[in-house]
Parts: C-alpha cells; sequence; structure tokens
C-alpha cells in the first residue's frame, strides 16, 4: 500500500487557507446523524470532543481515568507555544514555523508545521476566552518566557502548571457539551480494539474497568487522541496509567506507525533515587531559563555543591553552545548531560546526575528587586531573601515539589538532574488531514507522529495537542464525513463487532488462564530496562540487534508465566496493566527495529555510529530524509514504507546551537 | 538526603466492590526506603501480596504520582492525603513516618463518593457539578483577541489560585458534613474573578450549588478543615466569594 500524505498544491502560506476553502461540508441537519468516537480526554481528545460536539456531530469520549479531568496533559508545566510576537521580538508565523522544523532536525512535514504554527495564536485566544488564567503583566495583559531551541519569547504560561489550566480549560467546554447532551462521556474505560467494516473504521471494543464488561460502540469515525508511549520504558514522566494500548491495536488493524524510535528524553528530571522507583518527575525545562546547570571540573568530587568554588565548576552548556547557553533544545541538553556522568563528572549519591544551580538567579533577581524599591546599601542577606521571593513566585510550585521528593531545599542547595523518557515524537502515521492509513481513523495529539520531527521543542506539545482538537480535525474531518451522510449507524449486532469482541474476550482470556509466577510489573520493569539500556539516549546496532532478541525472548516468558490476580468481571487494575504491558512488549520491538534501520542520528535518535568529532549527532539527509511508516505484517514482522520529507521553503542545514 | 530504612504495620480498608461491606485488614511491610513516595510503599505492599498469592493485591486510584492529577486519594492516619502540609498522596513520602508505626488506610468516605473498591471511590458528581456550569460557553473560534481585555494582575492571580484546584475531594473527605464548597468555591471564584466570565456569573454560581445539593454534598459549617486538608492550599476565602456571589445571584433572580 503506498502511502499519500495529502499535502495540498500551491503555496506553504496558503494550503491551509486553500485546503478550508474547498474542503467538503456537512450540513448541521447531516451532522446530528453522524457519530463520531474519541479515545482520549488530553488536550488533543477533549479539545477535539468540544469543538465537534459544537459542531453538532453526536460524540461519544472515553478515558480510562476516573474523569476526564485527570488525563496525563495536565502535568505539562512549563508552558505553550504561540506566534502572537505580543513582545515585539521578531516572532512571526514564519519564525516559529522554521524553528519548529529545525528543532526538529528537519525530519517533520512542512506543510503540518506551518498550519500549527499560523492556528497557534487562535489557540491562545480560545484559551483566555475560556477562562484559562494565564500569567499576565502589571498592565494586565499576558506574560511570555523563553524556552530552549528559539530566542524570542512566545511562550504563554501559568505558573508551573500550564497543562494543567489548559487541560481545564478543554474539559469544561467538554462538560459544556456532555451537559448539552452533543457528548456521551465515558469513564474509567479502555479502548481494546477498533472494529473495521469493509476497510474503515467503524467503531471500538470498550470495556467497562468497574464492571469488566466488553461494550461495543459503532461510530461514523474513531480518533485516538491517546497520548504517548514513553512508558514502554517503564520509568518516564508519564502518568503511571499511560498507555499504547489503543495507538498499538490500531496499528495492528493496518494503521502504520511513523517514526516509532523517535523518543524524547528531558534532561531536567529528579534523578532515580532507588530500585522502588516508580516514575520520574519533570523539573520543567522553564528552569533552564535562571537556572545555571554545572558539573565540577574535577572527576568524582564528592564535596557539597556549596564548596566548590565559582573556578571549579564546569558551566558545560554554556561552554559548549554558547550562543544558546542552558536554553539549548532538549535532545542536544540530555546527551551532554550524559557525557558528563559518562565521563565521571556526575554528582550526588548514584553519580548520574548535574547541578541546575539557582545561586546566582536569586543574587540577580534580588538586585532587581532592591534597585526597583529603590534600596541603596542592602546587606547580601537581603539582596538573596528578596530574590528567593521572586524565584519563589516564578517556579514555587516546582521548588516545593523538588523539596518534597527529595528531602532537599533548592534555594539553599542546587538541585541535583539527570535525563529521563518524557515524551514520543513517534506515533501513529497521519496524512494531512491527521487520517492514518486505515480509513476513518484519526490519530491526534502526542498519539500521531506528525510535527515535532526528531526532537519537539518545548511548550511545543501543549500548542500541537489543542491545534489538532481546536482547529485541524473539525475541518478535516468533514471532508471525510461528507461522504459518510448516508451511511446509518450501524447495529453493534454486525458480524464485525461480534467477532471483534470475541477476540477482545478471548485475549482477555488467555491472559488469565497463564497462571505465572512473575508479576507483571516484573515484566514491566524488564522490558523498562532492555529498552533504556539499548535504545535510549545513545543507541547502536550491536546493542539494538540484542534488544531485539531480548524481547522476543520475554514476549515467550510474559505469555507464559505471567501472574494476574483477581478475576475478570471485577475492578482488576492488575489484568488492565497486563493488557498495556503485553502491547508495551511488542512495541518495544519495532522501536528497536526503526532504531536499528534508522543508521544516522537526528534530534533525539542519537546513533553512536553517526556522531561528528565533537560528539554531536550526525545526520544523513542523503539516505534517511524520509519518515519512517511501519506497516504491520505479523507477529515479529513488518514492512518499512517511507514517507519522503520534501523541504522547499527551508534550506536544509546542520543543526547547530553553538 | 540521608536514607534509612523502616518497618511499618498497615491497616487498609478492604471493601471487594460496592455492595461488599468492608473491613481493615492488616499486613507488614519490611525495609521501606524513607525516598519512597507513599504509593511505592504501596506497589511493594501489593507485589508482596501478590507473590504471597492469599490476598489480592488493594485497590487505589493513582495517575501521574506528580501531585497534580488528582486521582491517588487515600484517607492516611485520619487525614485526607495523609500529614504532610500541602501534599496529595502520591507526593507524601516514607520520611514522614517512623519505624515500626502503624498506619491506618482508608478510602474518601462521602455518600457522594461510592466506593468502588477498597481504596477507590466514585467521584462523577464533581464531573456533573461542573456540567452544571463550571464553564465559559464560547465555541472554539468564537474567541477575540487574548490581550484584547486586560485583565488586572491581582484578579488574575487569585483567579490562578482558585484554579489550581485539582478535583481530587480532598475537601470533601476532610469535611464533618461531606461538603463539597471549597470545591465548587473554587470553580465559582476562578471563573468570577474574570471578565470572560460575567455573562453567566449569576446562573452558574446558582447551578453548580443546586447541583451540589443534589448530589448528597453536605452543608458548609465553615469548620475549614477543607483548606486545612487542601493539597493545593486552596483559600477558605473562596468560600466566602461563593457565598457573596450566591446570595447576589438569588437576590437578582428574584426580582
Amino acid at each position: 500500500m503506498a502511502i499519500n500524505s495529502k499535502i495540498p498544491a500551491g503555496d506553504l502560506e496558503k494550503k491551509w487557507e486553500d485546503y478550508k476553502g474547498h474542503v467538503k461540508l456537512v450540513n448541521p441537519a447531516n451532522k446530528r446523524n453522524l457519530e463520531i468516537i474519541i479515545v482520549g480526554t488530553g488536550l488533543a481528545g477533549a479539545s477535539a470532543a468540544a469543538s465537534l460536539g459544537e459542531l453538532g456531530y453526536k460524540v461519544k469520549v472515553f478515558c480510562f481515568q476516573d474523569s476526564p479531568r485527570r488525563a496525563h496533559s495536565i502535568a505539562a508545566q512549563g508552558g505553550i507555544n504561540a506566534a502572537k510576537n505580543y513582545q515585539n521580538d521578531g516572532d512571526s508565523v514564519f519564525r516559529l514555523f522554521y524553528d519548529t522544523i529545525k528543532g526538529g532536525d528537519y525530519r517533520a512535514r512542512e506543510a503540518n508545521v506551518h498550519r500549527l504554527a499560523e492556528v497557534s495564536a487562535n489557540i491562545i485566544d480560545q484559551c483566555v476566552a475560556q477562562g484559562v488564567p494565564f500569567a499576565r503583566e502589571y498592565g494586565g495583559l499576558l506574560s511570555n518566557r523563553s524556552f530552549g531551541g528559539t530566542q524570542v519569547q512566545r511562550t504563554f504560561y501559568a505558573a508551573g502548571q500550564t497543562g494543567q489550566q489548559l487541560l481545564l480549560g478543554a474539559y469544561s467546554a467538554l462538560e459544556r457539551q456532555v451537559a448539552l447532551g452533543n457528548v456521551t462521556q465515558y469513564t474509567r474505560h479502555e479502548m481494546l480494539d477498533i472494529v473495521k467494516i469493509d476497510g474503515k473504521a467503524r467503531g471500538i471494543i470498550a470495556r467497562d474497568l468497574v464492571s469488566g464488561k466488553l461494550e461495543r460502540h459503532f461510530g461514523h469515525a474513531v480518533l485516538l487522541c491517546t497520548g504517548g508511549y514513553g512508558n514502554v520504558f517503564y520509568l518516564s514522566t508519564n502518568a503511571m496509567g499511560s498507555n499504547v494500548t489503543a495507538a498499538w491495536k490500531a496499528h495492528k488493524q493496518g494503521a502504520f506507525f511513523g517514526n516509532p524510535c523517535f523518543t524524547q528524553i528531558h534532561p531536567t528530571c529528579i534523578p532515580v533515587s532507588g530500585d522502588h522507583q516508580s516514575k520520574l518527575t519533570l523539573m520543567s525545562e522553564s528552569l533552564r531559563n535562571d537556572g545555571r546547570i554545572w558539573v565540577p571540573k574535577k572527576q568524582g568530587d564528592n564535596r557539597k555543591p556549596t564548596d566548590i568554588t565559582e573556578e571549579e565548576r564546569d558551566y558545560y552548556l554554556e561552554r559548549r553552545y554558547p550562543a544558546f547557553g542552558n536554553l539549548v533544545p532538549r535532545d542536544v541538553a540530555s546527551r551532554a548531560a550524559k557525557e558528563r556522568c559518562d565521563a565521571g563528572y556526575g554528582v550526588g549519591a548514584s553519580k548520574m546526575a548535574v547541578y541546575l544551580d539557582y545561586a546566582a538567579a536569586i543574587e540577580r533577581y534580588g538586585k532587581i528587586e532592591a534597585g526597583k524599591q529603590g534600596l541603596d546599601n542592602v546587606s547580601k542577606d537581603k539582596i538573596i531573601e528578596m530574590g528567593k521571593e521572586v524565584v519563589k513566585e516564578k517556579y514555587g510550585n516546582l521548588f516545593d515539589m523538588y523539596a518534597k521528593i527529595t528531602g532537599e531545599n533548592p534555594y539553599e542547595v542546587p538541585m541535583r538532574i539527570y535525563p529521563a523518557v518524557h515524551y514520543t515524537m513517534g506515533g501513529l502515521w497521519v496524512d494531512y488531514e491527521l487520517m492514518t492509513t486505515v480509513e476513518g481513523l484519526y490519530a491526534l495529539g502526542e498519539a500521531n507522529f506528525s510535527d515535532h520531527g526528531a526532537n519537539r521543542l518545548g511548550a511545543s506539545a501543549l500548542m500541537q495537542g489543542l491545534a489538532d482538537g481546536y482547529f485541524v480535525i473539525p475541518y478535516t474531518i468533514g471532508n471525510y464525513l461528507a461522504d459518510e451522510i448516508r451511511t446509518k449507524s450501524m447495529p453493534t449486532d454486525h458480524e464485525a463487532f461480534v467477532e471483534a469482541e470475541n477476540k477482545v474476550n478471548a485475549r482477555i482470556q488467555q491472559l488469565m488462564s497463564i497462571k505465572g509466577t512473575k508479576s507483571v510489573e516484573s515484566f514491566h520493569k524488564r522490558l523498562g530496562k532492555i529498552m533504556w539500556d539499548k535504545c535510549g539516549m545513545a543507541r547502536n546496532a550491536e546493542g539494538l540487534q540484542e534488544a531485539i532478541t531480548e524481547i522476543q525472548a520475554l514476549k515467550k516468558e510474559f505469555w507464559s508465566d505471567v501472574k494476574i490476580p483477581g478475576s475478570i468481571n471485577e475492578f482488576n487494575p492488575e489484568l488492565d496493566k497486563a493488557g498495556r504491558v503485553a502491547d508495551f512488549i511488542e512495541l518495544g520491538e519495532l522501536m528497536c527495529k526503526d532504531a536499528l534501520d534508522r543508521n544516522e542520528s537526528c534530534g533525539g535518535h542519537f546513533r553512536e555510529e553517526s556522531q561528528t568529532e565533537e560528539g554531536e549527532a550526525l545526520r544523513d539527509d542523503e539516505n534517511y530524509k524520509y519518515v519512517a511508516a511501519w506497516e504491520f505484517v505479523g507477529e515479529s514482522d513488518w514492512k518499512l514504507n517511507k514517507e519522503e520529507l520534501i523541504y522547499e521553503n527551508i534550506k536544509i542545514a546542520a543543526r547547530s546551537y553553538k | 538526603m540521608e536514607h534509612t530504612t523502616i518497618n511499618l504495620t498497615l491497616k487498609v480498608w478492604r471493601q471487594k466492590n460496592a455492595s461488599d461491606k468492608g473491613s481493615f485488614q492488616t499486613y507488614n511491610v519490611k525495609g521501606i526506603s524513607t525516598e519512597m513516595s507513599f504509593l511505592e510503599m504501596f506497589d511493594v505492599l501489593n507485589e508482596q501480596l501478590i507473590a504471597e498469592g492469599k490476598d489480592e493485591p488493594i485497590a487505589f486510584d493513582h495517575d501521574c504520582r506528580e501531585g497534580i492529577c488528582g486521582m491517588c486519594s487515600m484517607y492516611i492516619n485520619g487525614r485526607p492525603h495523609g500529614p504532610w502540609h500541602g501534599t496529595t498522596t502520591c507526593q507524601l513520602h516514607m520520611r514522614a513516618f517512623k519505624d515500626g508505626e502503624t498506619v491506618v488506610v482508608e478510602p474518601w468516605r462521602a455518600r457522594a463518593f461510592p466506593v468502588i473498591r477498597d481504596l477507590v471511590v466514585d467521584r462523577r458528581a464533581f464531573d456533573r457539578i461542573i456540567q452544571a456550569g463550571g464553564y465559559i460557553s464560547v465555541n472554539t473560534g468564537n474567541a477575540v483577541d487574548a490581550n484584547a481585555i486586560p485583565i488586572n494582575k491581582k484578579d488574575a492571580d487569585n483567579a490562578f489560585a482558585a484554579a489550581s484546584c485539582i478535583g481530587c475531594g480532598a475537601c470533601v473527605a476532610a469535611c464533618k458534613n461531606s461538603s463539597a464548597m471549597l470545591f465548587v468555591s473554587a470553580k465559582v471564584s476562578q471563573l468570577a474573578l474574570l471578565p470572560q466570565g460575567g455573562p453567566e456569573r449569576q446562573t452558574r454560581v446558582l447551578d453548580m450549588v443546586a447541583q451540589m445539593d443534589k448530589e448528597g454534598f453536605g452543608s458548609c459549617t465553615n469548620t475549614g478543615a477543607c483548606e486545612a486538608e487542601c493539597p493545593k492550599e486552596i483559600s477558605l476565602e473562596n468560600i466566602a466569594r461563593l457565598n457573596r456571589e450566591f446570595t447576589a445571584a438569588s437576590l437578582a433572580s428574584e426580582e
């Protein structure tokens, strides 16, 4: 099957405008008869459900949590980008587009990214209208801050809780549509398969996680807004329940998986403290605005950080990348931290950490504050005190979180940080309309592969999730549904539904009948270790081949020795988790295959065989300037389809932040 | 940070399903690192239960484990989210406990939050309260420029403080009357403080309070336990604001 990205013809700046002007429309009377299923209620899912409900479609929305408001978008801290140019610092749609393409190391589609930049400003307008309380200046206007990989201030934020505020905005819009009867909401429900009729997605099989019962739901179209798959690494900044299951079921039903190996390792997370660790916590990238990252110049220096003098510190990001300093993109910052730690300069008990230091920022802000208040002859203590207040207002919740987790006071001693898995740029392959290779099946937000190339810039995930849900899918879905107005709602006793439910049921029965000796958690941990060691921040052919063999063996062991307590028809979180881990194991194998196939370094994907003399990532545009769209053939068997990336508006170049 | 390991006795509420009567069961956990979170200690216990194969693992709600999703909800030694101020269960760390201590863990207890299993309760009543009016009616695409309406920083900051509610329900669990006033007042305040929330200000507060009553939450008697136990330190001032909003709206609706 050939893939067609359906990118409209014409000038880049005109593509989306022209598309909207010519796309098919569905009249309001017909919308009432068209049913749409949305799985997932994060930024993409909630915004899509609200917007499509407003348009008059009959929407059903599903989430595995107890409320749509719990979706993991809620945990995004730092901010959301938009090309508003409120700061008059030279920002524009083109610059946001350019930064995103460059940040993604030239592995994203021009047309999609330009559209994203175009609608970015509308997102901020929409959110403010919903009552999202973004940070403001004293004049009452919106405040902005900088984020990694850019030289303008285009990031809107709400303290360190931007994702929470945006999600609650989308959630409230969704709940309004529920109240109006346009959307039906199913909480504590998990999608376990896509139902296809005549090649088109026509519904889902969902499991009520409270009763354990399987349900059949029909839809003229199905939208997967189910987030990323970072939990394949076991430890990540994702929520405990974040999983690949919905996307994976879609993949096995014919939806191609795009660039599965593109994983974002976020540079500033709280380091692992022991074997008990269940997840990792991010410290927002916004902290790199003011914090300075360093390690001791001496290897194995065990002194307290406050005893190490300025001259004995290596601010390695400022040293290596003077133009961007501590604000280099995430992939660059992560690799640099790993490089220092591997070379023996790491700090803390594990020696797998670097310092993120606020002492200089506290002093700087204290002096500014003293100046503002017209105070002369202020003691150093007073300046520090005032500086701490300023830092507290900007980053207080993050500092509190750090203190609770580590038991250390980050206002007094530098924070210890280390990279952790955070986001997956890869995902279901979609065309310009966000449709997967299964007709009528769409993927939005982190669940799709589309806009971030090989590395996502900070504050761009929230932008993309909301762009897809509020401003893209409401237009593009009409182009498909306009031809579906004659399709009547299908009864769920159709044989395709019966068959799909039987298949799902058989798999659950099989899982429960294994009655082995090892817990689901133990398999997940082992998978995570293989992935982190061999398909993590640095990858090589030998390691990836080993990983594939190890994962295949792990899969066998899982299906013969996993122990799942309890029974099927009850609230059974262990059973839910078992299904997810089984899917993660299969995905892990595909990720390693993709990483092995892509014998170049780009963005978050670093192949040790492909680096410059200075240890920077070395791209190979001649051979790998494509999206790898993997087609499921059978067990451990995939076919690679390539979507060539064409750059007509950007001169593709080596990515430098020096 | 120095860390040690501790042993604990846990008395945990076990209830098979909504109709089961439920009871406390006692478990011992050993060698718990003080660097673990409270939920990681539960992970250890559950792995232990799975290995032993006698009791089923304990069901509890959790997701983000970074204090923001509002899903975790344990009532620990008589306090929602346990002993630390301004902290969710997932951010509570074992440094808070002493070696040899007995820790009692229960679900949220409120008529409007029926138990689903063990420590898991049904909080959909909160969604229905939001459905009653916890929004601004603006369809996608209707918005004016984000800077068209300046908002003074104080109002914006207060709206943000109210909006930081995570909807966990600790306020209800803490209240002797199981009142949801802190939760409702946080949303009412956020939207009343912002000019965008103006047009629906009166219907919103009336409808949300009516729904709260209908769900079976109790009355507020200004005890303040909700504020004391709220992991996000939502202020009682929001309840005062809700009362003013409610009175004004009631008077206006009688006209």
